[in-house]
C-alpha cells in the first residue's frame, strides 16, 4: 500500500488529539485525547518500521516501549486527577487557576 | 487497489471518524467509548501492516487497561452520565484549539505528502516480520536493556500512584 | 596713605572681631565697634586737615596687581580733596551712628552683628571713597549694598523688614547690572581700570563721544539704583523698616551718596557725554519734586524723612547735570549731616513715643527740648534758611543751574532752566512737607503721650554735636574758590543773590501756607487739606504698584506656567514612563491566565510555526 496512507492517518489522528486536549474541559478527556496523540505516534512507527523492514524491528520495538509508558501514565494521570478531584470537588481544567497573575491593586 | 489497501482505508476512516467523536462528544462516557472504537480499529491497522504482535498488545493493554483505567476515573471524579453541556472549553479557547490543530494538520499533512509521495509498502513477501516470535528476539536481544529499565519505569509509576492515592496517611 | 589705610582697616577689623567673638562676649560689642569708627574717623580727619591746608593734594597708592587675561587692574587706593572731604562725612556719622546706637538698640540681641554690620558698612564705604580702580570701587559698592540688606533685616521676626530688604537689595541690584557693564565699557575704552588713568584717558581725548555716552549712560543706572532717583527710588521708603540709626547712616547720609559721589569722580568722563548730563537733568527734576510731593502726604516720620532723602540726593543729581560737581558735592557733605541729625532726632522721637507715626505725637518740645532744638535746626537746614549750611549748599547747586541756564557751559541751557525751576518750586514743596513735620511732631495735638521724657546721654550728644556742622558748614561756602579748591576741582561756587532771595520767599511762603493750615486744626494733620489728591501723594504716585503690575505679577504668573510645566511636563515624562511600563506589564500579565490549557495552545501553536518556518527556510 502506499506508504502515505498510515503517515496520513496518524497525522490525522494527531491533529485531532491536539484539539481535543486543547478544547475539553474535563481532565480524563484530556488524558484521553493524549491517548489519542500517542497512538498517532506509534502508528507512524510502525508504518516507518514496516516499510524499511528494520532487521531490529526498531520501529514496533518502540510501540510496544511507548504502549508501555502511556499505560504508566495514565494510571499516574488519573491518580492526580483523582487527588485533584478529592481537594476541588472538580475535575474542570480552567477552574483549578491557582498559579494566575492577579491585577496589580 | 488491493483489499488491504480498500480495508486499510476503512478502517482508517472509522479510526479518525470515532477520534473526532472522543474530541467533540457531549456525553462524558460516550467519548470514553469512541476511544474504545478508535484503538480497536488503530489495531485493525496494525494487523493490516503485519504487526500483528503489536496490534494484540495494543488491543490488550489500551482497550484492556487503559480504557478500562479511564471509565474507573470518571466514575471516582462523579462525571456525569447522559449530556452536560460543559464539557468544552470556551469559545475562544475552542476556536484557537480548532486553528491550532488545523495548522498541525495541515503542515504534517503537507510534508509528509511532499516527502513520501510515491512510496509503497511492500507486504508481500514475508509476513512473518511482525510475529511474536520475530518481536520477542528483537526485545530479547537488541533491546533488553530498555526493557529491564522499563519495567523498573512500570514499578515506579506503580508505587507512585499507590502513594498518590493513599487517603489513611494525609494528602502528600 | 597709611592713614587712608588705617582708615579703612580700623572699622573692617572691629567688624571682623565684632562677628568672630560678639556671640561669646557681648560685652565687647559696643567698644569694639566705637573704637573702630573712632580710629577711623581720627585718620580721616587728619587727611581732611591735610587736604585743606595742603591743597591741592593728589597721592596715588598702587597696590598688588590681579592679572585677568585682558585689562589687569590692581588694589589701588587715592587720596585727593573730595575723597578726603567726604571721608570725614563718612567716618563722623559712623561714628555718631555707633555711638548713638548703643543707647537706641540698648539689649538688642543680636547687637553684636549689628555692630558690626556697621563697621563692616563704614568699611566698605570708605573703600568706595579711597578706591583708585573701579573694581575696587564695585567691590566696596557691593558689599555694602550686602550691608544694607543685612541691617535693614536687623529685625527680622518683622515681615516688612524682610520685605524692604530684599526690595532694596533687589532693586539696587537692578542697577548695578548696568553700572557692570558701565565700568567694562569705561574700562575698554580707556584701557585701564585705573580711575586715575581713565580721567586722564577723558582728558586727553581718549575716550569718543559715543563711547563715554554709552558708558556713562549705563554708570548711570547704578547711580541711579544706589541713589534712590525715579525710576529706581521705590526702594526707600520701605528701607525705612530697619533701625532708625541704620537709616541714618546707610540711607541717609553715606551709602545713598555713594552714587553721587562715584558721579564726582568720574567727572571727567562724564562731561564728555552731554546727553547723559542731559539725562541727569530730567531724572533730577522729576525726583527732586515728585518725592518732595509724596512726603508731603506721608503719616510715618521715616517715611517723610525717607522721601526728603530722595528729593535732596535729586538736587546733588541736578547739581552735578548743571555742570558743578563742587555744588553737588558741598550739598552732599550738608546733607550728610543735617539728614544724620534729622533721623537721628526721629529715632530719639521714636523711641520715646513708641510709635513711628505723626498722628499720635505732639507737644514734644516741652517735654524733648534738647531733641526739639537739634530736630529744628536740622528741618530749618533742610529747607534752606540762611545762614544754615542748608541754605548755602543749595543756593550753590541753584546758583550753578541759573549759570548754565544763562550762558553757555558743558551743558544745555535747558537743563539750567530746568533744574532751576523745579528746584525752586521743590524748594517751596520741601519747606511745607517740613514745617509740616515740625508741626505735627511738636506742638501742640491733643495726643501728647504721657510719661515721655528726654533721651539718654548716648542719644542725646550725637544729636548736638551733628547740629554743629549743621549750622556751621555753610562757612565754606562763604568764599567761592574754597571749597573747590579743596576738592580739587577747577571751577568756582555760584552763589546768586536773586535766586538766593526767590528761594528764600518761597521758604517763608510754603511754611506760611502749613501753618495758617494747621492753625485752624492743630490737633489734626495739615495736609488733609489737599483732599481728593492726598491718596495720589501717599502712595507716591503709585510708582509701586505700576512695578507690581508691570513686573511683580508677570513673573509669578511665569513662575507658575514654569511649575505648571515641570509637573506636567517633564514629571508627566518621569511619571508617565512609570505608568506606561505598569500598562505594559498589566497586558503582559494577561498571558498567565493559570488556565493549563492556554499555556499549551501557545506552546503547541508556537510548535507549529517553529515547524513550519523549518519545513519552508530549510
Amino acid at each position: 500500500m502506499p506508504l502515505l496512507m498510515p503517515l496520513v492517518v496518524a497525522a490525522l489522528l494527531f491533529a485531532i488529539g491536539i484539539y481535543g486536549v486543547l478544547a475539553r474541559r474535563n481532565a480524563i478527556l484530556v488524558l484521553m485525547s493524549v491517548e489519542l496523540m500517542l497512538n498517532a505516534v506509534n502508528l507512524n512507527l510502525v508504518a516507518f518500521d514496516v516499510w524499511l523492514r528494520d532487521e531490529l524491528l526498531s520501529g514496533q520495538v518502540f510501540t510496544l516501549f511507548v504502549i508501555t509508558i502511556a499505560a504508566a501514565e495514565v494510571g499516574l494521570g488519573l491518580a492526580i486527577v483523582l487527588l485533584v478531584f478529592r481537594n476541588r470537588a472538580t475535575s474542570q481544567l480552567d477552574e483549578l487557576v491557582e498559579l494566575r497573575e492577579e491585577a496589580a491593586p | 487497489m488491493t483489499a488491504v489497501e480498500v480495508l486499510f482505508g476503512l478502517l482508517g476512516i472509522v479510526a479518525v471518524g470515532s477520534a473526532a467523536l472522543v474530541v467533540t462528544t457531549q456525553q462524558l462516557v460516550h467519548a470514553a467509548l469512541w476511544l474504545v472504537v478508535t484503538l480497536g480499529s488503530i489495531a485493525g491497522l496494525y494487523l493490516l501492516m503485519s504487526a500483528e504482535f503489536v496490534a494484540w498488545v495494543q488491543v490488550l493493554i489500551y482497550v484492556g487497561a487503559v480504557v478500562v483505567l479511564l471509565l474507573f476515573g470518571l466514575m471516582l471524579t462523579r462525571a456525569p452520565i447522559g449530556v452536560s453541556d460543559d464539557l468544552d472549553a470556551s469559545v475562544a479557547q475552542r476556536i484557537a484549539a480548532a486553528v491550532t490543530a488545523g495548522a498541525t494538520a495541515g503542515v504534517l499533512v503537507t510534508a509528509l505528502v511532499d516527502a513520501f509521495r510515491g512510496e509503497r509498502i511492500e507486504l508481500g513477501d514475508d509476513p512473518s516480520g511482525g510475529s511474536a516470535g520475530a518481536a520477542g528476539d528483537a526485545i530479547f536481544r537488541a533491546w533488553v536493556l530498555p526493557f529491564e529499565v522499563l519495567s523498573v519505569l512500570l514499578l515506579a509509576a506503580l508505587v507512585g500512584a499507590i502513594v498518590l492515592s493513599r487517603r489513611d496517611v494525609g494528602e502528600p | 596713605m597709611t592713614a587712608v589705610v588705617l582708615a579703612i582697616l580700623a572699622p573692617a577689623v572691629a567688624a571682623a572681631v565684632g562677628f568672630l567673638s560678639g556671640r561669646r562676649w557681648a560685652w565687647t560689642a559696643v567698644p569694639v565697634a566705637v573704637a573702630g569708627a573712632g580710629v577711623s574717623l581720627a585718620a580721616a580727619i587728619v587727611l581732611c586737615a591735610r587736604a585743606v591746608l595742603d591743597a591741592p593734594v593728589a597721592e596715588a597708592l598702587q597696590g598688588p596687581r590681579v592679572p585677568t587675561g585682558t585689562i589687569e587692574f590692581g588694589l589701588d587706593l587715592r587720596l585727593d580733596g573730595l575723597a578726603a572731604v567726604v571721608s570725614v562725612a563718612v567716618a563722623a556719622v559712623a561714628f555718631a551712628v555707633q555711638v548713638y546706637s548703643s543707647a537706641y538698640l540698648k539689649g538688642d540681641p543680636r547687637y553684636s552683628s549689628y555692630a558690626a554690620f556697621i563697621s563692616l558698612f563704614t568699611a566698605a564705604m570708605l573703600v568706595v571713597v579711597f578706591a583708585d580702580d573701579l573694581l575696587v570701587l564695585l567691590v566696596g559698592w557691593e558689599v555694602m549694598g550686602v550691608c544694607s540688606y543685612f541691617l535693614i533685616g536687623h529685625h527680622w521676626e518683622q515681615e516688612d523688614a524682610r520685605a524692604g530688604a530684599v526690595k532694596a537689595f533687589v532693586v539696587t541690584r537692578l542697577g548695578d547690572v548696568g553700572f557692570l557693564f558701565g565700568i567694562f565699557a569705561l574700562a575698554f575704552a580707556a584701557g585701564t581700570f585705573n580711575i586715575g588713568g581713565v580721567t586722564t584717558a577723558a582728558l586727553d581725548n581718549g575716550i569718543p563721544e559715543s563711547t563715554a555716552t554709552v558708558a556713562t549712560l549705563l554708570l548711570l543706572c547704578g547711580v541711579v539704583g544706589k541713589s534712590a532717583q525715579f525710576p529706581l527710588h521705590t526702594w526707600l521708603p520701605d528701607a525705612m523698616a530697619g533701625p532708625t540709626p541704620v537709616s541714618a547712616l546707610i540711607h541717609a547720609a553715606t551709602m545713598v551718596a555713594a552714587g553721587i559721589y562715584l558721579v564726582a569722580r568720574l567727572y571727567d568722563v562724564f562731561l564728555l557725554a552731554p546727553a547723559t548730563m542731559a539725562a541727569m537733568a530730567v531724572i533730577a527734576a522729576i525726583t527732586m519734586l515728585g518725592a518732595a510731593l509724596a512726603a508731603l502726604a506721608q503719616d510715618d516720620i521715616k517715611r517723610v524723612l525717607a522721601y526728603s532723602t530722595v528729593s535732596q540726593l535729586a538736587y546733588m543729581l541736578a547739581g552735578l547735570a548743571v555742570g558743578s560737581a563742587a555744588a553737588a558735592a558741598f550739598h552732599l557733605l550738608t546733607h550728610a549731616a543735617f539728614k544724620a541729625l534729622l533721623f537721628l532726632a526721629a529715632g530719639s522721637v521714636i523711641h520715646a513715643v513708641g510709635t513711628n507715626l505723626m498722628a499720635d505725637m505732639g507737644g514734644l518740645r516741652r517735654t524733648m527740648p534738647v531733641t526739639f532744638v537739634t530736630m529744628t535746626l536740622g528741618l530749618a537746614a533742610l529747607v534752606g534758611l540762611a545762614p544754615l549750611s542748608g541754605f548755602f549748599s543749595k543756593e550753590a547747586v541753584l546758583g550753578a543751574a541759573e549759570e548754565t541756564a544763562l550762558h553757555d557751559g558743558p551743558v544745555a541751557a535747558w537743563a539750567g532752566w530746568l533744574v532751576l525751576i523745579v528746584g525752586l518750586v521743590t524748594v517751596a514743596v520741601t519747606a511745607a512737607y517740613a514745617a509740616r513735620m515740625w508741626l505735627m511732631t511738636f506742638f501742640d495735638g491733643a495726643r501728647s503721650p504721657v510719661a515721655v521724657h528726654e533721651s539718654s546721654p548716648a542719644m542725646r550728644w550725637p544729636l548736638v554735636v551733628l547740629a554743629v556742622p549743621t549750622v556751621v558748614l555753610g562757612v565754606v561756602g562763604v568764599r567761592a574758590e574754597w571749597l573747590p579748591a579743596w576738592l580739587g576741582v577747577d571751577e568756582q561756587l555760584h552763589l546768586s543773590a536773586v535766586t538766593s532771595v526767590v528761594s528764600t520767599a518761597l521758604v517763608l511762603a510754603g511754611v506760611a501756607a502749613v501753618v495758617l493750615v494747621w492753625r485752624r486744626d492743630p490737633a489734626g494733620d495739615p495736609s488733609a487739606r489737599l483732599a481728593g489728591v492726598r491718596p495720589v501723594l501717599a502712595a507716591a504716585f503709585f510708582v509701586d504698584e505700576l512695578y507690581d503690575r508691570a513686573f511683580v505679577r508677570p513673573v509669578r504668573v511665569a513662575t507658575r506656567a514654569v511649575r505648571w510645566t515641570d509637573d506636567r511636563v517633564v514629571d508627566a515624562g518621569v511619571v508617565g514612563s512609570g505608568r506606561g511600563a505598569s500598562r505594559t506589564a498589566d497586558l503582559l500579565r494577561r498571558t498567565q491566565a493559570g488556565n493549563v490549557q492556554t499555556y499549551l495552545t501557545g506552546l503547541l501553536a508556537g510548535i507549529v510555526v517553529v515547524a513550519v518556518g523549518v519545513v519552508t527556510l530549510t
